[in-house]
């Protein structure tokens, strides 16, 4: 008789610790598969890790005990599967959603979080046009391409050379920054041999560079993806073309590196916005956190996606509510000591001071020079 | 004048790989009328299967030299292609042999899907490092033109595969029985062709030709990953088309054509036009070729008229 009793004391407690414990849940969108799966992993196990730890440390929202769970959706880095990925989990009652990764994604994708009232803040979109939109609640944790393309086209013809020749991937991030390349490099007293274009896709880049090749540039600057910038590297060698090669932060990886084998040398420079991961105030230590629980390297997105996730949470629990029409103000005004530094926005979303740090391949790795 | 031959150049050696592969499209349409879409894929698994055992030949017999590596590697991707065309024919297309053409082109992009997503789980979603086992240093430019050891070898190596194809197509008893089986099953059956064994041929031969074509791609641009077929396959498609699809000489010819204009395309395109469009329409342009050739010559290049088989 006792021993039921404390059975039933039991069995009502587990029940009433399981009613107290409300799950909320967010969403991650990003491509998990495709050429760029490797980086949109990167986006979700960020996410993840930060959700753990928050469960972990146990949060409250009005009184309730909640646990955050993940809700990942897969944009294939397409602007169309991205707006049918963004009206899924709008349906699907995430409270806020991290991503995309690509700024073409992410910004037809506002549009569909901001009619349902959901915030977003995006770890990795740095075209300028995605927090120009006049949506309350689009934010992005990585500074933007008028940024980073300022600081490429300023480092490219005041240090490289003054002849630039650039190519975009046609994308809306290749080409938002490729835009603000040509201007900083023409503000720097630099000129343009010429621009070319590519795809997203591509590998063949030999009738472009032949073609950049006869206009004789002192740097090629290649606004796209790593998967485009390795084997471009490559051919440009194979071309024999003696330029400098800059790229952006979608070129700033260690993929880049092995993809571009024995083509990638002193003359190869890279653009990242924000901090080097060991110069991020939390960088180490979050190497650290993300290895033991993934088993893998952080890539680039994982700390601005963590600091994306935390932003929202932070914002919640400023509000003392999940509710997105409740909490989505507080975002504009976190101001808090994330993994990138500290993360705070502006009137638009953007994040405050934005740093965009200079990388020269050396001994085997990109290693900061400015 | 240098740019220009340097364009030909760039042209060819990719267009001699798109002939290649699109010898699988045209062999495959001639027989059945069937578009093969996984095609493209098996360029991909060739690709891989040959990354594979490469890594492991460089891990268990690092004695080997670079040459003797890559064609053992490249013959167990061919072996491996040959062996998955045939299945692929078997399973997925034999029993649809009778049914309306589209549900064998449906089952067609099917595959394709299925192979991509094997691939995907056995190698993951990142792009791996090809070795270039032949190297892509540039020689001594000559008259200004860079060409690399691994292109030249492609070009030689896509010219004797074309020709022994059409070789064993117009000289050999096997491939009488093709074009016996092309111009006509039932009656070539009746003749005492053993028409699926000459369609299974077809697969392997094709399917062999596309793990060879994986390869070269793989060792010119020194990566390979799970989604790597889908251009070249589609490039190919267009190559057979533009040549006219059915025919041998019209896949070469289409394949070495469109590697030329897209590259001569890219490269000139803004000048063509005053600077009113750029490389950005390299794709369109070589599209544009292909809407004018099919509105003169709705069969292609070398396509001849095909009266209503189906």
């Amino acid at each position: 008789m006792k021993r039921s009793l404390v059975a039933l004391a039991v069995l009502g407690l587990g029940a009433s610790l399981a009613q107290a414990q409300e799950v909320i849940k967010l969403g991650v969108a990003a491509p998990l598969t495709g050429t760029q799966a490797h980086l949109g992993k990167d986006i979700e196990n960020g996410v993840r890790l930060a959700l753990d730890e928050y469960n972990a440390k146990g949060i409250s929202l009005g009184g309730k005990k909640v646990r955050f769970e993940l809700q990942a959706e897969d944009d294939q880095a397409d602007p169309k599967t991205a707006t049918t990925v963004a009206q899924r989990l709008a349906d699907s009652g995430v409270k806020g959603v991290i991503g995309h990764l690509n700024s073409g994604a992410s910004i037809p994708a506002s549009r569909i979080y901001n009619e349902a009232g959901l915030p977003q803040v995006s770890p990795a979109s740095t075209n300028p046009k995605l927090t120009q939109q006049g949506f309350k609640a689009t934010f992005r944790t990585i500074a933007n391409d008028v940024q980073q393309g300022l600081a490429i086209g300023k480092y490219a013809a005041t240090k490289l050379g003054k002849k630039v020749a650039l190519i975009d991937d046609r994308t809306a991030y290749g080409q938002g920054l490729a835009d603000e390349v040509e201007k900083a490099v023409k503000a720097n007293g630099g000129s343009l041999t010429g621009r070319e274009f590519t795809s997203d896709k591509a590998t063949d880049f030999l009738a472009i560079l032949t073609r950049i090749k006869a206009q004789n540039p002192e740097v090629i600057v290649y606004s796209g993806m790593d998967t485009q910038a390795g084997p471009m590297l490559k051919q440009i060698k194979q071309l024999g073309i003696n330029a400098k090669f800059i790229t952006g932060d979608g070129g700033c990886t260690g993929e880049v590196i092995k993809l571009a084998g024995d083509a990638i040398g002193g003359s190869a420079y890279c653009t990242q916005p924000g901090l080097p991961l060991d110069k991020m105030p939390g960088g180490k230590n979050f190497n650290e956190r993300f290895k033991k629980r993934f088993n893998a390297d952080v890539q680039i997105y994982a700390p601005y996606s963590y600091d994306a996730a935390s932003a929202i949470i932070e914002a919640m629990k400023a509000a003392n509510s999940a509710d997105p029409a409740k909490y989505a103000p507080a975002i504009g005004k976190v101001n808090f000591p994330g993994v990138i530094g500290t993360v705070a926005f502006d009137a638009k979303g953007d994040i405050k001071d934005g740093a965009v740090t200079v990388y020269q391949f050396k001994s085997g790795k990109w290693e900061a020079v400015q | 004048m240098e740019t220009l031959l340097q364009q030909t150049v760039n042209g060819l050696v990719v267009g001699s790989v798109y002939a290649l592969v699109a010898l699988g499209y045209t062999m495959v349409y001639g027989i059945l009328g069937l578009i093969n879409f996984a095609h493209g894929d098996i360029l991909m698994v060739g690709a891989l299967v040959a990354l594979e055992a490469i890594r492991l030949l460089q891990l268990h017999a690092p004695g080997l030299g670079l040459i003797p590596t890559l064609l053992a590697g490249l013959s167990v991707s061919v072996l491996v292609c040959m062996l998955l065309g045939y299945t692929i024919e078997r399973t997925a297309y034999r029993r649809l042999r009778n049914a309306p053409r589209l549900a064998p082109l449906i089952t067609a992009i099917g595959v394709s899907f299925l192979l991509q997503t094997i691939a995907m789980i056995i190698w993951g979603r990142n792009y791996h490092t090809f070795p270039q086992l032949v190297s892509t240093t540039p020689l001594e430019p000559v008259a200004g033109v860079f060409i690399t050891p691994v292109q030249i070898a492609i070009l030689v190596v896509s010219a004797v595969l074309m020709v022994a194809l059409v070789l064993l197509v117009n000289k050999t008893r096997l491939g009488r029985a093709m074009r016996a089986t092309a111009e006509n099953h039932k009656v070539a059956s009746l003749m005492g062709v053993d028409t699926n064994k000459i369609i299974a041929a077809t697969f392997v031969i094709g399917s062999g030709l596309a793990a060879v074509a994986g390869v070269m791609f793989s060792s010119n641009y020194g990566i390979a990953h799970y989604a790597m077929g889908f251009m070249p396959g589609l490039k190919a498609f267009t190559a057979a088309v533009l040549g006219g699809i059915g025919n041998l000489g019209g896949a070469m010819l289409g394949g070495l054509v469109l590697g030329l204009v897209e590259s001569i395309g890219a490269g000139y395109i803004e000048d063509l036009s005053f600077g009113f469009l750029n490389s950005s329409y390299q794709d369109i342009f070589a599209f544009l070729i292909l809407g004018i050739v099919l509105i003169f010559r709705p069969t292609g290049l070398l396509g001849e008229r095909v009266a209503d088989r189906a």
